[in-house]
């Protein structure tokens, strides 16, 4: 046991843990950052998925004692680290992951935020494959995934100041809705 | 939850450093690079080491570069995200660059690195399995116990080399700079494997893997990777092929085909360069000579029921695989993945 300097959230921390605990021990059981979720515990399900110097890592195969000084941000960060840059409650990303109702159990969602904000971080306006491929570590058992690409797909268009593509469902946004038949 | 066994981890900041912690401790330690295969293997017991030293902190093992001959040298430590981005791997040797491009998910190409996918543990699906799941089935002969779960009465192991870099880089005729107590050694990578799951490489406790150089490719140099797997992402692969084509003035002047995630050392096509040398990269000779090779690799594959997915369909997928794979390569395309 050993005291490990890390920068979570950016806050710098000193946490005594055992040398051979993963960074999402530390996170959960240390720090109470329950956030980042421990599902299959070997990189198979991208549930714990939280940012290493702004890139997605699995942090149930990081060893906490390998990433010290290094910046890690967990769903817990998202929020203030956008209060911080000037914006207004919560993250972007989080925002319309809430809007576009893109959960049902909610257990992979903080890995898919994460991936999806480092990909907005990095891309401006990234295509519809570069977002397949962005969450493509990340594994959802219940939405099929298509709520979770329309919160992606929303954020960009939020970004880029326009609406997103109405869906096969929906009435054009930009002509007015029949009338209901009687 | 699966925990780690307990250990102590040493983070040196030098190569020399590292070498000097790994002998001192002897057996009983171990290297980390990305940590990406070493950790899920270490939860399920494969390994209990004392000691884990680390590379994370030596910078000096990262990084892709062109030396003046045209070789192109990249770090052990360069991350599979790294080498898959990396224009320079892209242009001198394009068969690696997807090939790192599809190794798992993004987040483990993020955490990954060449010089561990190189050096990765040959995997069986009744081995990397945790403890509990291993004992209730009776232990295998790689670990644990004497028996051979594949093949009945088998004597040798036959888990599988599961590395994509390793078939990509051995028709780049890579070498690989290993650094250890006794000093530096250069090893060419074809020469690299053993026929053994247990342990399928030639390489030292205390020695390093630094470096992996690849020679110069040259503007006729094309090459593709192809990966067979369930699903789109993560998945180790369930067979890999890697074609390289040569072609100058529109016929083909070098060839090859490797194929993987077969048996304990990845599988050189014979007779590939026979076939396709002098051949025309386009038309109705290329289509006849691609459909040779293919039919010659099926008769050389026999896909073991040793890692997960049907060993048929994965026979089957032989001939289609090198098929498309080749293609790919002559047409400079790739990689090959999906259905």
């Amino acid at each position: 046991m050993g005291a490990l300097h890390l920068k979570v959230n950016g806050d710098e921390l000193d946490v005594a843990a055992p040398s051979h605990w993963t960074l999402l021990e530390v996170l959960r059981y240390r720090l109470g950052l329950t956030g980042s979720k421990q599902g299959c515990d070997k990189g198979d399900c991208g549930a714990c998925t939280v940012l290493l110097d702004g890139k997605p890592v699995l942090s149930c195969l990081t060893l906490a004692a390998m990433i010290e000084h290094r910046a890690v941000t967990t769903i817990e960060g998202l929020m203030p680290a956008h209060i911080a840059n000037g914006g207004t409650g919560a993250d972007p990303i989080q925002d319309c992951f809430d809007r576009c109702g893109a959960l049902q159990c909610g257990f992979c969602q903080s890995g898919m935020m994460l991936s999806a904000r480092a990909l907005l971080d990095r891309v401006e306006q990234p295509t519809p494959e570069q977002v397949r491929e962005a969450l493509s570590g990340n594994l959802c058992r219940c939405t099929g995934y298509t709520q979770i690409f329309q919160a992606i797909e929303l954020a960009l268009a939020d970004r880029a100041g326009t609406k997103p593509a109405p869906r096969a469902w929906e009435a054009p946004r930009d002509t007015e809705a029949a009338p209901r038949q009687a | 939850m699966l925990r780690l066994p307990r250990f102590e981890v040493a983070t040196p900041k030098t190569v020399g450093e590292a070498i000097a912690r790994l002998a001192e401790a002897g057996p009983s330690a171990m290297v980390i690079a990305g940590g990406t295969d070493l950790l899920p293997n270490l939860k399920h017991e494969l390994f209990t080491p004392e000691l884990v030293v680390s590379l994370s902190a030596i910078e000096a093992l990262r990084g892709v570069r062109v030396e003046d001959d045209g070789t192109l040298a990249i770090g052990a430590m360069t991350t599979l995200a790294e080498v898959a981005a990396s224009e320079l791997v892209q242009k001198h040797a394009p068969v690696l660059a997807q090939a790192a491009s599809l190794v798992a998910g993004p987040q483990l190409r993020t955490m990954g690195t060449l010089g561990g996918n190189v050096l990765l543990d040959t995997r069986c699906q009744w081995y990397n399995q945790t403890y509990f799941w291993r004992e209730a089935l009776g232990f295998c002969m790689k670990k644990d116990g004497t028996k051979c779960h594949v093949v009945e009465g088998g004597k040798k192991c036959v888990a599988a080399a599961s590395n994509d870099s390793a078939p990509a880089l051995m028709t780049l005729g890579s070498l690989l700079e290993f650094e250890g107590p006794s000093g530096r050694r250069t090893q060419a990578i074809d020469d690299f494997w053993l026929a053994d799951g247990i342990y399928n490489k030639k390489v030292a406790h205390a020695e390093l893997l630094t470096e992996i150089r690849i020679p110069p490719t040259g503007p006729g140099h094309r090459g593709a990777y192809g990966k067979l797997r369930e699903r789109g992402s993560i998945d180790f692969p369930l067979l890999g092929v890697a074609a390289r084509v040569d072609v100058v003035a529109e016929r083909i002047t070098r060839a090859d085909v490797v194929v993987t995630a077969l048996a304990a050392q990845p599988k050189r096509i014979a007779r590939v360069a026979d076939v396709l040398v002098g051949v025309a990269a386009r038309g109705e000779e290329l289509d006849r000579a691609i459909e040779a090779v293919a039919a010659s690799a099926a008769k050389q594959c026999n896909p073991l029921a040793n890692i997960p997915g049907d060993h048929e369909w994965r026979k089957a997928m032989v001939p289609v695989f090198v098929r498309r794979t080749l293609r790919a390569a002559v047409d400079g395309n790739g990689p090959v993945h999906g259905d």
